[in-house]
């Protein structure tokens, strides 16, 4: 046979590449798809066409009161107005620069934390976990020379449900690990306590431990203290969280091979430093995705607490829709928390996506409220 | 030196404070102590703060009248009914919303997993849409969605919207026609019987053919035909012996026939919306987890598609499958107590809403209504492992 | 001249006829014009470097992968779009898999019985009998009751082919079959192989044993590019190799 070049490649038949050939396969490649996509059409239509004429085309943008809404569309006149206090609740006007100020130094103070070549991570983090929340907490509450006294009754809106998820997630962590280790101690006492812990408070739902912080925590302690609200729903959430956490990380725990709690153990490392440098930081890497999903639970759970008087993003919408001078606009008002919430949720599931894929597979938590 | 001054072979005695076993007993010691002393402080002021206020303790509330009514009640409740049946009320309302929550979850849940894997990008880009947008909303804010969005603006009761002339929506509720079952009717409910028995057998007795000789009877239609046919035939027999009870506008209000509330259907639509989410993405990484030469291997040897499906994707989806759907049937059970935002009368909202601020007795109402929810999750534990060891004996 | 598509014809024609066969994928132009003809009792052995098109040309004559441009005729049906064309050829053509592809969650024998049952109709008696026959065939009948991870690649891979040859098959295609295979267990499935061949069997085998191919090959394949560059009987291909492509993967490949 004489030698030949290589083969020229040809290109493929028209109808099976390009933008003709996508269309093709994807959507009319037989007569049940071809009655699908148009089932599916057809369905769209009839679905997003309406609420679309609502939210945008007839909608109202501008105005001041109840009276610059027409009746066609959405009155997202409502929403302007109210949006202050939809995002900081009763927290005083004049104060709120305050809450400003301290979520900018949240974000602030997290960013080194993302920038890869960021080398004094270990500062960053001292300031982030020790150091701001002292400087968060006298922002917000004040009380003292310069910062006026603003209670917790206060706070509510967007602001209050960050502050719970915020320290939900931030407590939840460590606490969730030292329960992770506990559940896996040699010693039966600690080992008991933790699983008893973990499994009925992962037994029941959120509402429960809400109810029970809110009205049998007062009844603990002695007459005459006063326990701050507030205080009582942030105990209980994170204690909630804290054991979803604790199996995530049981999870990573359990993935990391025997051999290398033998190799640190040979090398002569105590228990904690054995955890702290060897084995903790390869199981939290391995369940990161699980981690964002239980923070993403929690952020969706802090709007338990409009059940038991606290008025978080929902809560605070919930009540300004049945204020007289408003009344008639509730949708407006869910679709305007539903998208807020969706906003932070869906960011903060695609960045774990964005993660996972980075450190390859992760391990699902059972949490997914 | 040649041999060793005996002292030097006792073994070492190191201080009592660094030998592992005494720390570890130490410690453990330690902490049953902080636990109790922590135990003992929190009770002794719980006493006295409940003598304070003197809130009774012990169970005997529970016997006492209730004195408030319930809109949903699946056995008989009145006013005068006891603490302990408005319990029960709450309970089993519980139940049936989570029953049938899980049941409408799983179908939407496996169909939004099928679609997913659709090679129709439309319906696959669609259900992807509907996982991301109901996974990251709130589930209260949806039942409010739900709720107030949609069942509070149905019209009063003498503006119903009439369906059939029998359905009557209104923003009391869906009220439709109660069945009132007349003498002759057990003998429909034992044809039914029978042909249930008659399937079966059907069933039994076509595999067996087909084990025997190879040759394939088509039980489905067949057993379908014998379930309608025979409590037909039997109705037709003894005359249809069933009237209806249809709701009849008096006054303001329905009376006659029964009613689902709108708190129900809210709670019900939201919880079985929003699970699904999360059961089609199970279904979903269920179905891919099975590799794609098993299917190629299934279809070079003759295997249709359907029976691929049947006899070799599905049993191995199912077994990845399973134990996080379990996890989410809990889910919904423990979601169901958000019906407290809505008043629906579920165990949560009548006992540690209502009855736990009618008797100040916390710590009874929420230790029971704890120790519900416990129960539930303990025997769905138990069951996924008798599942899980059940799988794997088959596999080793 | 090819045949007419209606007719099916017996075992005079040729078992396998590709007639200028292309595939894509997407713009990947992955089979260039294959035209090949394989004849009754034939063995062909297929070798070329990765990516070579080799695996999409013997998945495309069972239908896993579909041709574009050509006809590809199986023991006289044509595969086309039509589906009991499809059916019936893969119930004429087994197929063998580098990762062997045993279904999990069956014993040995149920995974056997499984298509002879379902796509053949048989009755599970007669099928578990033929089930052992086979099963003897491959040296393995003590592992019926096993799961296929209670069993070494080796008896895998055996009971791969076991499973295959229930369904009496005319043709048996083999997919790098011992590429997966730690180098002790690759005795054991090559001689099963072989005594196929002995047997009579059509069998069209890619792999990398030149040893294998030159005891067992009529005809031998050089594959590459997505084009046959080079096609000869054995032993003219292993010792006049024409084509310098074929000569470079031979040295390549004969030297260790």
């Amino acid at each position: 046979m004489p030698e030949t070049m290589r083969r020229p490649d040809l290109p493929p038949p028209v109808t099976t590449v390009g933008l003709l050939g996508w269309i093709r396969q994807n959507l009319f490649s037989s007569p049940l798809q071809i009655f699908l996509t148009c089932v599916m059409i057809a369905l769209l239509y009839t679905l997003l066409a309406p609420f679309v004429k609502w939210a945008l085309i007839n909608a109202n943008w501008s105005g001041e009161s109840r009276e610059d809404c027409t009746q066609a569309g959405a009155c997202w006149v409502f929403i302007k107005v109210r949006l202050g206090q939809f995002i900081y609740g009763f927290y005083p006007r004049a104060e709120r620069w305050r809450v400003d100020t301290t979520f900018v130094l949240l974000i602030l103070a997290s960013l080194p934390l993302f920038v890869p070549s960021f080398t004094k991570k270990v500062w960053a983090g001292v300031f982030l976990f020790i150091l701001y929340p002292f400087i968060a907490y006298t922002l917000l509450v004040g009380g003292v020379p310069g910062l006026p006294l603003v209670e917790t009754q206060l706070w509510g809106g967007l602001m209050l449900t960050l502050v719970v998820a915020g320290i939900g997630i931030a407590t939840s962590l460590p606490i969730g690990i030292v329960l992770a280790l506990g559940r896996r101690s040699a010693m039966p006492v600690v080992r008991a306590i933790c699983i008893a812990f973990i499994e009925v408070v992962r037994g029941v739902p959120l509402i429960t431990i809400l109810f029970m912080a809110s009205v049998m925590f007062p009844m603990f302690l002695p007459q005459g203290v006063n326990f701050d609200k507030l205080l009582r729903v942030l105990i209980g959430v994170s204690l909630f969280a804290s054991a979803y956490m604790a199996e995530v990380v049981r999870g990573g725990l359990q993935a990391i091979p025997r051999g290398q709690y033998e190799a640190a153990a040979a090398m002569g490392l105590g228990y904690w430093k054995m955890m702290g440098l060897v084995i903790l930081p390869q199981a939290l890497r391995i369940v990161i995705p699980g981690i964002v999903n239980t923070f993403i639970a929690l952020f969706k759970d802090t709007t338990l607490v409009l059940i038991i008087g606290l008025f978080d993003l929902l809560g605070i919408i919930q009540a300004a829709s049945t204020d007289p001078r408003w009344l008639g606009y509730a949708i407006e008002g869910y679709v305007f928390a539903g998208f807020v919430f969706w906003i932070f949720c869906f960011s903060m599931s695609r960045f774990s996506m964005g993660l996972e894929k980075k450190l390859g597979a992760g391990e699902q938590s059972g949490w997914a409220m | 030196m040649a041999v060793e001054n005996k002292e030097t072979l006792a073994p070492a005695r190191s201080a009592i404070w660094n030998d592992t076993r005494y720390r570890m007993v130490f410690f453990q010691v330690l902490v049953l102590g902080a636990v109790v002393a922590f135990a003992a402080f929190v009770i002794s002021n719980t006493l006295d703060n409940l003598e304070r206020r003197g809130i009774a303790s012990g169970f005997d509330f529970l016997s006492s009248t209730a004195g408030f009514g319930i809109l949903m009640h699946l056995i008989d409740y009145s006013e005068e009914s006891s603490y302990g049946t408005a319990f029960l009320v709450g309970l089993l309302n519980t139940l049936l919303v989570s029953a049938i929550g899980v049941v409408f979850a799983t179908v939407l849940g496996f169909t939004l997993g099928i679609c997913r894997l659709s090679r129709n990008w439309l319906v696959s880009r669609v259900a992807a849409t509907y996982v991301e947008v109901i996974r990251n909303i709130p589930l209260l804010l949806q039942i409010f969605f739900w709720y107030f969005a949609i069942l509070v603006p149905l019209p009063f009761p003498r503006q119903s919207i009439e369906i059939a002339g029998v359905f009557f929506l209104n923003n009391r509720g869906l009220q439709f026609p109660a069945p009132i079952f007349m003498p002759g009717f057990w003998v429909i409910q034992m044809a039914f019987l029978i042909a249930i028995v008659t399937v079966i057998l059907l069933i039994r007795w076509a595999a067996r053919r087909r084990e025997l000789t190879g040759r394939r009877f088509h039980s489905f239609y067949a057993s379908i035909g014998i379930l309608m046919v025979a409590p037909l035939i039997a109705a037709i027999i003894t005359g249809f012996p069933v009237s209806w009870d249809i709701p009849q506008l008096k006054g303001f209000n329905f009376e006659g026939g029964l009613v689902l509330i709108p708190e129900f259907g809210a709670l019900l639509v939201a919880l079985s919306v929003y699970t699904a989410a999360f059961i089609g993405e199970t279904v979903r990484a269920g179905i891919q987890s099975v590799s794609q030469g098993q299917i190629e291997a299934a279809y070079s040897l003759g295997l249709k598609p359907a029976q691929t499906l049947r006899l070799v994707i599905v049993p191995q989806a199912l077994r990845v499958i399973i134990p996080p759907l379990t996890s989410q049937y809990l889910n919904l059970t423990k979601n169901s107590s958000l019906a407290v935002a809505i008043a629906y009368p579920e165990l949560v909202s009548v006992f540690a809403g209502t009855i736990l601020n009618q008797t100040g007795q916390a710590i009874e109402v929420i230790a029971m209504t704890m120790a519900v929810y416990l129960t539930i999750s303990l025997l769905i534990s138990l069951f996924m492992n008798w599942y899980n060891r059940r799988v794997t004996l088959e596999r080793r | 001249m090819p045949t007419p598509i209606n007719q099916v014809q017996e075992s005079s024609g040729p078992m396998i006829q590709m007639m200028g066969v292309h595939k894509w994928f997407g713009e990947f132009h992955v089979l260039k014009d294959i035209n090949l003809t394989v004849h009754k009792g034939e063995r062909i052995v297929v070798c070329g470097p990765s990516g070579s098109g080799k695996s999409t040309m013997i998945r495309c004559m069972n239908r896993l992968e579909e041709h574009q441009r050509g006809r590809i005729i199986v023991d006289g049906i044509e595969l086309t779009n039509d589906l009991t064309h499809i059916e019936r050829v893969r119930r004429e053509v087994g197929m063998v898999f580098q990762q062997f592809n045993l279904f999990p969650h069956l014993t040995v024998t149920e995974n056997l019985c499984l298509a002879p049952i379902w796509a053949r109709g048989m009755p599970r008696v007669e099928a578990e009998q033929a089930a052992m026959k086979y099963l003897e065939r491959v040296h393995i009948p003590e592992q019926a009751h096993k799961y296929p991870s209670q069993l070494s690649g080796g008896q895998q891979q055996r009971v791969a082919i076991a499973r295959s040859l229930c369904m009496n098959p005319k043709i048996m295609l083999f997919d790098e079959p011992t590429s997966a295979l730690d180098p002790e267990m690759i005795k054991e499935v090559l001689d099963v192989m072989i005594s196929l061949a002995e047997e009579g069997m059509t069998m069209i085998v890619i792999t990398h044993e030149m040893g294998f191919a030159r005891t067992v090959a009529d005809r031998m394949m050089f594959m590459d590019s997505g084009e046959i560059i080079e096609e000869n009987v054995t032993s003219e291909f292993f010792n006049n190799p024409k084509s310098e492509r074929t000569k470079l993967f031979l040295s390549q490949i004969l030297s260790h």
